[in-house]
């Protein structure tokens, strides 16, 4: 990938907006369990940095993916993993669908809002009996006249708190497995609406992870993303945007944590020398910065394809699968060279081992992935 | 309205600094970068601009190889265009030949109202906004913490080690901006994009219709004698307290006036 001095000015902007609104703040919101979304998002909604590849005529930048890469990347270097995962759902997750497939009237009412930062978005797909396997929810929104009312539950939703509108995935009719489900613009404040409970979890504390309800909630039919009865192929689409934000962020982050690891190092010593002198932590470090660096370049051509237009459902499936599994490796082994420090909660490694546990399980697990894979390849007998 | 800003662009302070050997000045040969204690001027000036509706703001700048790097950062941040004085024969310039340039060039611009920082965060003369002000005949104002246009007047609160003080100039008027006193916008991406295709007049002295005879090393009234290593630090003081410790600390506090 080529990046410009653009890009660089963009990674200055981006690196900055952060260090000011949100790396002071990172321990604090840690230990408070939940950041305030509306807060940081209009901050950075006024640099830009929500809306990088929408439409400007509804607040985004009209910038190309490469600079998606630049900002996930830097989200990555961010002291935890909470907060960057719920900027992520805002730019990537959320919204692409709306941005997408949404007709005039929801772009101007919800996602204008949201690229300005002055609403929060969640991805309303994951529920009690249904995760991995999208096809499984039961969520339902029945018609009644040009109202759709909605009952069911959704579990493990990031920023779902706090978020002003949902991008719900809810079955539509009753045709049952991948069909008849669509994706619908669901607002928080519509009565039937509630919150059940907020998740405690490993890891990513800083952003709030809750179950929602969903009884007789009555939305405007005109809410729906797109065409009735293609939710599940619009979401599958979005959660190619989800696993290519996802790895951008990993490479940012396992970037960062081999340059702490060995600032440490270089510091720490044992047996009258620097940690970092002994060859086998030399060794296992350099192995970890090449298969960081290999996945950096797989991650630029994914991202490259993506510009030129082509379908990256295979790209992104291998990324986010080789991420996920990279970054426990490199966790746990930058935890390891910390020693009994590495254990401590003081110390930042034990948070990016806790934090670093998702990727392999949020956006479709390693398992999922691999299943995709092996009908793309055609592994099947 | 229309609002002057002078920008100073300098080497990176992310990378280590070279002096040239020849001239004991700064080496200036690599990539310039906007110096950080211009953007609190730039973001004054944008919002100043932008309280008085269809505010413009200019930025005034001298640079060697008509380098724009720094200036693009501003540009991008929102101000409309630039003026950048790049000729050879500037080389070696020091604060009040600097001061001569931009004023000539501020002159060209006819600014309502220039701000500046207090000093620059390579050279550290802190001289050249008043020199600039007394050679334009304007009124200088210093230590900027907050600037807001009233009519035909600039209020300035003006810091102070006691804390501010009020003062009311006339328009046009020179204005000097404190580091850290305001929270700069970081360039969007559409910013950036904008910057790309915002004019910069580049100009040489003879555009100024100054002579090399008045900038320029050989015209500096200062000279560079020599350069030196600071000392190094000696290490500190240890009182080992046998149990009247805290009467050399509240002594050593009283020495240094902190009590």
């Amino acid at each position: 990938m080529l990046f410009t001095e653009d890009h660089e000015s963009f990674r200055r902007t981006v690196r900055g907006v952060l260090a000011r609104e949100v790396d002071p703040h990172v321990e604090r919101w840690e230990a408070e369990g939940r950041f305030p979304a509306h807060q940081v998002f209009a901050a950075l909604g006024a640099a830009g940095l929500l809306g990088l590849e929408y439409d400007p005529a509804y607040g985004g930048q009209g910038a190309e993916h490469s600079y998606t890469v630049v900002l996930g990347e830097e989200l990555g270097r961010i002291g935890c993993g909470g907060v960057p995962m719920a900027i992520s759902v805002q730019t990537d997750m959320a919204t692409p669908a709306l941005h997408r497939f949404g007709s005039h009237e929801l772009k101007t009412r919800y996602l204008a809002p949201a690229l300005r930062g002055a609403m929060v978005a969640s991805i309303a797909v994951t529920e009690p009996d249904a995760g991995s396997d999208v096809a499984g929810i039961r969520t339902r929104a029945v018609r009644d006249g040009d109202t759709w009312v909605i009952s069911g539950t959704k579990l493990y939703i990031t920023n779902g708190t706090q978020a002003d509108w949902l991008c719900l995935l809810a079955r539509t009719s009753e045709e049952g497995g991948y069909r008849g489900m669509s994706q619908i613009v669901f607002p928080t404040d519509t009565p039937g609406f509630s919150v059940g409970r907020t998740l405690s979890k490993l890891g990513n504390r800083s952003s709030d992870t809750a179950e929602l309800w969903f009884r007789e909630a009555r939305v405007p039919v005109a809410n729906t993303i797109g065409e009735i009865g293609r939710g599940f192929q619009q979401q599958m689409a979005q959660f190619q945007n989800e696993r290519m934000i996802a790895t951008y962020v990993a490479v940012g982050a396992m970037t960062g944590a081999i340059e702490r690891t060995v600032a440490y190092l270089r510091e720490r010593r044992a047996f009258g020398a620097p940690v970092l002198a002994n060859q086998y932590v030399q060794f296992r470090l350099a192995e970890l910065s090449a298969k960081v660096d290999l996945l950096r370049h797989y991650a630029y051509a994914c991202a490259e394809a993506y510009q030129r237009g082509e379908d990256t459902t295979r790209f992104a499936t291998i990324a986010k699968l080789e991420a996920g599994r990279l970054q426990r490796e490199l966790a746990d082994w930058c935890l390891q060279f910390h020693g009994g420090a590495g254990y401590m909660e003081e110390t930042w490694v034990s948070r990016y081992f806790r934090d670093g546990r998702l990727l392999s399980i949020g956006g479709g697990a390693d398992e999922v992935m691999l299943r995709t894979l092996v009908r793309l390849d055609g592994l099947e007998p | 309205m229309l609002i002057a800003v002078c920008v100073k662009q300098i080497p990176d302070p992310a990378s280590p600094g070279a002096l040239d050997p020849t001239t004991r000045t700064l080496d200036r040969s690599g990539k310039l970068i906007m110096d950080d204690s211009d953007s609190y001027g730039v973001e004054l000036g944008l919002r100043l601009a932008e309280a008085a509706g269809g505010g413009e703001v200019v930025l005034v700048s001298m640079a060697p190889r008509s380098e724009t790097g720094g200036l693009r950062t501003a540009l991008a941040m929102g101000a409309a265009r630039a003026v950048l004085v790049s000729d050879p024969a500037l080389s070696g310039s020091d604060a009040l030949s600097t001061a001569k340039v931009l004023a000539a060039a501020l002159r060209r611009v006819g600014a309502d109202l220039v701000l500046a920082a207090t000093e620059s965060t390579d050279g550290y003369t802190g001289t050249v906004p008043a020199q600039v002000a007394e050679l334009l005949g304007l009124p200088s104002v210093t230590f900027a913490k907050s600037i807001a246009l009233e009519g035909p007047e600039v209020v300035v609160q003006r810091q102070t080690e006691a804390g501010y003080d009020e003062v009311r100039c006339p328009l046009p008027a020179l204005v000097t901006v404190t580091a850290g006193v305001v929270d700069p916008r970081y360039p969007s991406f559409k910013g950036i994009m904008a910057a790309k295709s915002k004019p910069v007049d580049v100009l040489s002295l003879a555009d100024l219709g100054l002579g090399p005879e008045v900038v320029g090393g050989a015209a500096a009234g200062q000279e560079l004698v020599e350069v030196r290593d600071a000392e190094a630090r000696a290490g500190g003081e240890v009182v080992v307290d046998d149990g009247s410790a805290y009467e050399q600390i509240v002594e050593f506090l009283e020495r240094v006036k902190v009590i």
